[in-house]
């Protein structure tokens, strides 16, 4: 994945270039160094720092105690983190891959969620579950799916999504700190990434879109690697003398509204682009969202791009047809002004 | 131990907690029967030992974690009766501003962490809720209630096999009342029970659950294994539910005999079998046995009073709390 050139200068800039990973793992690192009830448990965290490599050393700091290789029992440690969260720990458990969400959904969406509603607030469950999403890892149908939009669908969770270094270190910090269970989607295609990243702790408030570009004739609403096909695609555009505003959603819960109608309102036309399922997905909320709040000011439908509505499938020429592409984004946009 | 070491006081409101449980539970049928109560409820009418021979092994720092059959738990934790019916008629009185309700009660003054409506639903929030007591060393203890249909569920062996291998001051105590809802349990349930535990290395005391003094001492050997450091206990206690699965299971003829009904309750009831044993031993004569039962009476009536009377919550309240 290419950085764009507009960022490529804004890091030059400002000093410190970490990747994604390093910046997730800084973030880990910096919360339990300035809180003790801050810990980490999951499948191959510890020694092996995760099949991403993304945690690393961590356990040569922090120790076993602290860093805890957990059994192959996804709902076991979902469950067992949204205990300690609610006895005065704050647990970070790792569900090595966004495809298995799904067999600890009962203790996420039953109990995490709920928990704090259910006690008339009495009870609070401070968790972050950090997990991954994201295609094209020729992992086939049960490692490549991106599934926050069934857990932005739940109302109790919170569901980040970064799309930069910077995003992934403030957005960390900030779920660690957050009294809420949060759901924290890493796309592991971008571990790799490069960016400024400040070395202080820093905290990105939830429900803050970024403008990553701004733009007059169109707003590109991305999340997470989509971000960076958003930013291609302006560019692209740009040589059509097309000028592309393109935002970075951040978090699919809570959603930053006022900027993206904003944007919309401005530039009177928008394309939503994510990567999980089109069908009612993140794509679809964005959309009715921008289509409800700026309607009087739009020249055309809303449209989004999602992945194709079908199971990843392993053949590389296959799986690449299933994800949104610069190329893809630039025809619909094309047709946005053809009407 | 036994009733000797457990002290006359304590042997006394064993049986008032008991007879609490009894009493609140016919007087919530009642309320449902006179179409007062509003959703359903699951009755623990017959299984009042279990639920006060563990929480009388407790401390009040000590964690619970409760079942859709919960009321017990919460009345023999501690709850307050008032507090627990303005819940079960959603009043704003209730302890969770009737948000809750009859499935979801929790009160964090007791550290109960909540009944749940999830079968084994509470099994992993038990277990997290030991972990951080043994991170903390704070020297609490969890009991963790379910029923035998929550051995159908994975998470349970799951968070078993984390308890024992990292030592967990936890308490796995089944409930076994025969029926998984409207299922005798023997046709849903493989092989023993007792060695299900036991695989994990959890150390298993099988009990007569009608038996308070029985369920209390094994729970005390247990939570002294866990606070000393030596790990989760597996408590199976065999008990029996005396209504349905919850308030309108009336027919239950199809899964259950009257007869095995009526000799649960006339040779196995843990209230009787209590009294028998006080009286026997010289702890309480039948006149303060027969007072509990009146003071019992009028505080569950009040209980009633109080929550026919509160208020429902304010409109505003629907969307508080959602997020902290």
């Amino acid at each position: 994945m290419s950085m764009p050139d507009t960022m490529l200068r804004e890091t030059q800039e400002s000093g410190r270039i970490i990747t994604m990973g390093e910046a997730i793992r800084e973030a880990l690192a910096q919360e339990m160094r300035r809180d003790s009830r801050v810990f980490i448990i999951g499948e191959d965290v510890a020694e092996a720092g995760t099949p991403f490599k993304v945690l690393q050393g961590l356990v040569d700091e922090f120790g076993t105690d602290r860093v805890i290789d957990s059994p192959i029992s996804e709902p076991g440690i979902t469950g067992l983190g949204i205990g300690a969260a609610m006895t005065g720990l704050r647990p970070v458990v790792d569900i090595m891959f966004g495809d298995f969400l799904p067999l600890a959904s009962d203790q996420i969406i039953n109990q995490a969620a709920k928990v704090h509603y259910m006690s008339g607030g009495k009870l609070k469950v401070p968790l972050v579950i950090r997990t991954t999403l994201g295609a094209t890892r020729r992992s086939a149908a049960q490692h490549s799916q991106s599934l926050h939009a069934i857990y932005s669908h739940i109302p109790g969770l919170k569901v980040a999504v970064p799309a930069t270094p910077y995003d992934a270190k403030g957005l960390l910090i900030q779920a660690i700190r957050d009294d809420n269970p949060v759901i924290f989607f890493e796309d592991k295609m971008m571990y790799t990434v490069k960016g400024p990243v400040p070395e202080e702790p820093y905290v990105i408030p939830f429900g803050q879109a970024a403008i990553m570009q701004e733009g007059t004739d169109v707003t590109l609403v991305a999340t997470s690697s989509m971000v960076y096909v958003a930013l291609d695609a302006a560019k692209l555009l740009a040589d059509q003398g097309i000028s592309a505003e393109v935002i970075n959603v951040r978090t699919t819960s809570p959603l930053d509204r006022d900027t993206l109608i904003r944007s919309a309102m401005k530039t009177t036309r928008a394309v939503v682009i994510d990567e999980g399922y089109q069908q009612y997905g993140v794509t679809a909320e964005i959309a009715s969202v921008i289509a409800e709040g700026a309607f009087y000011y739009l020249d055309a439908p809303v449209k989004r791009l999602g992945a194709m509505d079908v199971p990843v499938p392993f053949s590389p020429p296959l799986e690449d047809l299933t994800v949104p592409t610069p190329e893809r984004v630039v025809r619909v946009v094309q047709s946005l002004f053809n009407q | 131990m036994g009733i000797e070491q457990l002290g006359s006081g304590a042997a006394v409101e064993m049986y008032r907690t008991m007879v609490t449980i009894r009493k609140f539970e016919e007087q919530v049928n009642q309320l449902y029967l006179s179409a007062i109560m509003p959703g359903l409820a699951h009755l623990y009418s017959g299984e009042e030992a279990v639920a006060v021979g563990v929480c009388s092994a407790l401390t009040s720092e000590d964690y619970i974690t409760s079942t859709h059959r919960g009321h017990g738990h919460c009345l023999a934790k501690g709850a307050d009766v008032r507090l627990m019916f303005a819940e079960l008629l959603g009043k704003a009185d209730g302890y969770c501003g009737g948000k809750g309700g009859s499935m979801h009660i929790a009160d964090q003054e007791r550290n109960n962490l909540g009944a749940n409506a999830i079968v084994g639903g509470s099994a992993g929030i038990a277990t997290g809720a030991a972990f951080s007591a043994k991170k903390r060393q704070s020297g609490q203890v969890v009991a963790c209630f379910f029923g035998e249909g929550a051995l159908g569920q994975g998470i349970l062996y799951e968070v078993m096999n984390m308890a024992s291998l990292w030592k967990l001051p936890i308490l796995y105590v089944c409930e076994n009342n025969l029926y998984n809802e409207y299922t005798p349990y023997q046709e849903v349930t493989a092989g023993s029970i007792l060695k299900r535990p036991e695989a994990f290395g959890i150390p298993v005391e099988d009990l007569d659950g009608q038996n308070v003094e029985e369920v209390y001492d094994a729970a005390s050997r247990a939570v002294a294994r866990a606070r000393a450091g030596e790990g989760p206990t597996f408590l199976h206690c065999r008990t029996y539910r005396y209504q349905g699965h919850h308030v309108g299971d009336i027919n239950r003829t199809y899964y259950r005999s009257r007869e095995e009904e009526q000799l649960w309750r006339t040779e196995r009831d843990p209230i009787q079998l209590w009294r028998t044993r006080l009286v026997a031993a010289g702890i309480a004569d039948e006149a303060l046995l027969d007072r509990i039962d009146r003071e019992v009476e009028e505080l569950v009536k009040d209980g009633v009073e109080f929550a026919k009377n509160a208020p429902y919550p304010d409109e505003s309240e629907v969307a508080t709390h959602v997020y902290a």
